[in-house]
């Protein structure tokens, strides 16, 4: 079935390698988006006039292109237009980091927002300050919410992350696409271990993040 | 800094890569909606043994690339004997994915319908599939409009990984293009054009049917 | 009308939830005509009894029979047997993606199978009667809750039912409200219905009721005519029941 060559040499462990890269540019990029998105986020729910109109061309922007239009306009285009050749790590990173952000800036600003107005007010009935409200009223309210939704924002970050070969980067898949290249003669199956061993392993890692995230998500509802 | 005798020369070009794009993306979009009614239905009747094939399919499914999906649907399957056109495969690699976003959906609309509305109209004496089909799956549907409309625009996005299976859809003009004449700032115009010609309409329509959805039932 | 004919024959009937007796051996005849009221304190079983008696429930012991039918979820014809219980809920539940009219065509038109020209005629007759006819292409959430019990009660009405069943349907409702819901089953009443009511209105219960049952503990504690039950209850549990709806002067402390 062409799993065989996956124990061949050093096969299993340039996979893993390839995820390695693919797990190291996913992190940095939710890291990125999670401190950006905050910032994001509570900007918009200000409601100032020229933010929202911004923010709803970025979100639009991000909404409606593929990453993988996005991903070719950095690595492509910017060496192109402006002469600056933007490696295809940081390119990558560029742009999850620039979708991530969106998708976080939307998170918090429906968080903010969904916090009823009578949270604040009885909070404030009880004789709480401003600040004692929302220290112990408000953002424990909203980190709840925020905790699963960023998990879930990791597991799309890593499976996005197989995008990037198309730009050179050996991750998993383009690791798998080589080694089918060099067994393909010796092993006809090649292609089906290969590509089922990477379809497990992205399962592997993403399944239990996703399972944490609902976990999280149920009982903190 | 963007040649119009260029852009003109290559229109037609992505013209054809956003037909072939258009057609395998809604193809992929129908096929989903259908996988995602059945296999929510057989989750709502709770069907033994097949409730746990959906369940495997759905998490499968939706913890991968698609990416990897199609990979392994198009170089890995015709090993075993089971050949798919790169066309097929993408529909169906986009259908599979997408039914496994559309059962989840559906499933927690179909949750979200208090079981009173079961009850009564039961008491009225209709069956089983009368309900599901007349009073249950509707309003799951109108529930969840914002969740499927937002799965259908993310599969229109996902449908640029294709040009990896060499389906010459407009990545793959694009690509094609950059590598052939250097020509990348037209090309990338040209491609974020018919991008925002195949999604935004989506965009905007979704934000209209959210709304009538919304109003309809909850009048707000 | 047949006041000797049993409409409803309940024998023997047992259900529990997680070994807790809800109905207890319970038997009752229902003859045409007749408007049971079934009173007793929350959780006496009530609900369920009415629950048992459209196959929305499954009895663990006993027979529910509709004329020579038996009524049990796992009868097969038990959707034939449905339409001709009609039951009428505390929350309405209309459906929220249908007008009202719609709400009220569509089990004549997809259960009965009957022409959409003669169930639209019926169903304008049937909601003018309730005084509904403003309302009929308006949405469920544009109708208040006594509205949408009225629509709820005609739903149920259209098709045909030979005996009603009322679960706490003004329950949920605004007092204000509460009276158009009476007064629309005190309508049906005079129509010579045959009514089984689960309800907390007493003063209504006293007016509508030809014979009162009540229900503790799951068994049938009382089953008298009105006058007697509400002025001269057999028993100390009804008794007390009662006491609950009346309250003493407060004499404060000095």
């Amino acid at each position: 079935m062409g799993f065989e060559v996956l124990f061949k040499g050093t096969n299993f462990i340039r996979l893993l390698e390839g995820l390695g890269v693919a797990l190291r540019i996913s992190m940095i990029s939710v890291g990125i988006s999670i401190v950006l998105g905050m910032i994001l986020g509570t900007l918009m729910s200000l409601k100032n006039p020229v933010i929202t109109v911004l923010s709803r061309i970025y979100l639009e922007i991000v909404h409606i292109m593929p990453q993988m239009v996005l991903l070719f306009i950095v690595f492509f285009g910017f060496s192109k237009v402006m002469g600056i050749n933007i490696p295809a790590e940081a390119s990558a990173i560029i742009v999850f980091s620039f979708w991530g952000t969106a998708e976080m800036g939307d998170l918090v600003r429906g968080c903010l927002i969904s916090i009823p107005m009578i949270q604040y007010e009885s909070s404030y009935a009880l004789g709480m300050r401003r600040s004692k409200t929302y220290l112990y009223v408000i953002i424990p309210q909203i980190i709840r919410r925020l905790i699963p939704l960023s998990i879930n924002l990791i597991t799309r970050m890593i499976k996005t992350t197989s995008l990037i070969m198309m730009i050179g980067i050996v991750e998993v898949l383009k690791a798998g696409q080589q080694i089918i290249e060099a067994n393909r003669r010796t092993s006809p199956h090649v292609a089906f271990g290969v590509f089922a061993t990477v379809f497990l392993l992205y399962f592997l890692v993403c399944w239990p993040i996703s399972q944490l995230s609902k976990y999280l998500e149920k009982r903190w509802s | 800094m963007i040649d119009t005798d260029v852009i003109t020369n290559y229109i037609p070009l992505f013209v054809d890569g956003f037909f072939l794009t258009v057609k395998i993306g809604w193809l992929g979009i129908l096929l989903s909606f259908l996988i995602g009614i059945i296999a929510s239905a057989v989750l709502h009747f709770k069907v033994p043994v097949l409730s746990a094939v959906v369940k495997v399919y759905v998490e499968l499914f939706r913890n991968t690339p698609l990416l990897v999906q199609l990979f392994f649907i198009y170089y890995g399957l015709p090993v075993l004997g089971f050949h798919v056109s790169a066309e097929g495969c993408g529909i169906v690699g986009l259908g599979l994915l997408g039914g496994s976003y559309m059962t989840e959906t559906i499933r927690s609309g179909l949750d979200a319908v208090p079981p009173s509305q079961t009850e009564s109209a039961i008491a009225l004496g209709m069956s089983r599939p009368q309900v599901f089909w007349m009073i249950i799956l509707p309003q799951a549907f109108s529930t969840s409009v914002p969740a499927l409309v937002a799965n259908v625009i993310f599969l229109l996005k996902e449908t640029s990984v294709f040009s990896a299976i060499s389906l010459m859809d407009l990545m793959f003009t694009a690509k094609d293009l950059i590598g052939l004449y250097y020509d990348t700032t037209e090309s990338l115009f040209l491609l974020v054009v018919f991008y925002i010609i195949i999604l935004l309409p989506v965009s905007i329509a979704g934000t209209v049917i959210e709304k009538k959805a919304r109003y309809k039932i909850f009048g707000s | 009308m047949n006041r000797e004919k049993e409409v409803l024959k309940i024998e023997h009937i047992s259900k529990g939830f997680d070994q807790l007796n809800v109905l207890d051996d319970i038997s009752l005849t229902v003859h045409e005509g007749e408007i049971i009221v079934i009173v007793g304190p929350s959780g006496c079983g009530k609900s369920t009894l009415l629950r048992c008696l459209n196959g929305l429930e499954a009895v663990d012991d006993g027979h529910v029979y509709l004329g020579e039918e038996t009524v049990n979820p796992s009868v097969k014809n038990i959707t034939r047997i449905r339409e001709r219980i009609g039951m009428v809920f505390q929350s309405y539940d209309l459906f929220p993606h249908k007008t009202i009219l719609e709400n009220v065509t569509l089990a004549p038109m997809k259960v009965q199978k009957r022409k959409r020209a003669e169930v639209n005629e019926e169903a304008k007759k049937l909601l003018e009667r309730v005084g509904l006819s403003a309302k009929m292409s308006q949405y469920p959430r544009q109708l208040s809750g006594g509205q949408k019990q009225r629509a709820a009660i005609v739903r149920a009405l259209i098709m045909h039912p030979e005996v009603l069943l009322f679960d706490e349907v003004t329950a949920a409702l605004d007092p204000e409200m509460v009276r158009e819901v009476l007064d629309v089953m005190l309508d049906l009443a005079r129509q010579n219905r045959t009514m089984l009511i689960v309800t907390h209105e007493m003063a209504f219960a006293r007016a509508i009721a030809d014979r009162v049952i009540f229900l503790d503990g799951g068994h049938i504690v009382e089953d008298s005519d009105p006058g007697e039950f509400f002025t001269l209850p057999k028993t100390d549990r009804a008794r007390k029941f009662l006491n609950t709806f009346t309250f003493d002067t407060v004499n404060k402390e000095i």
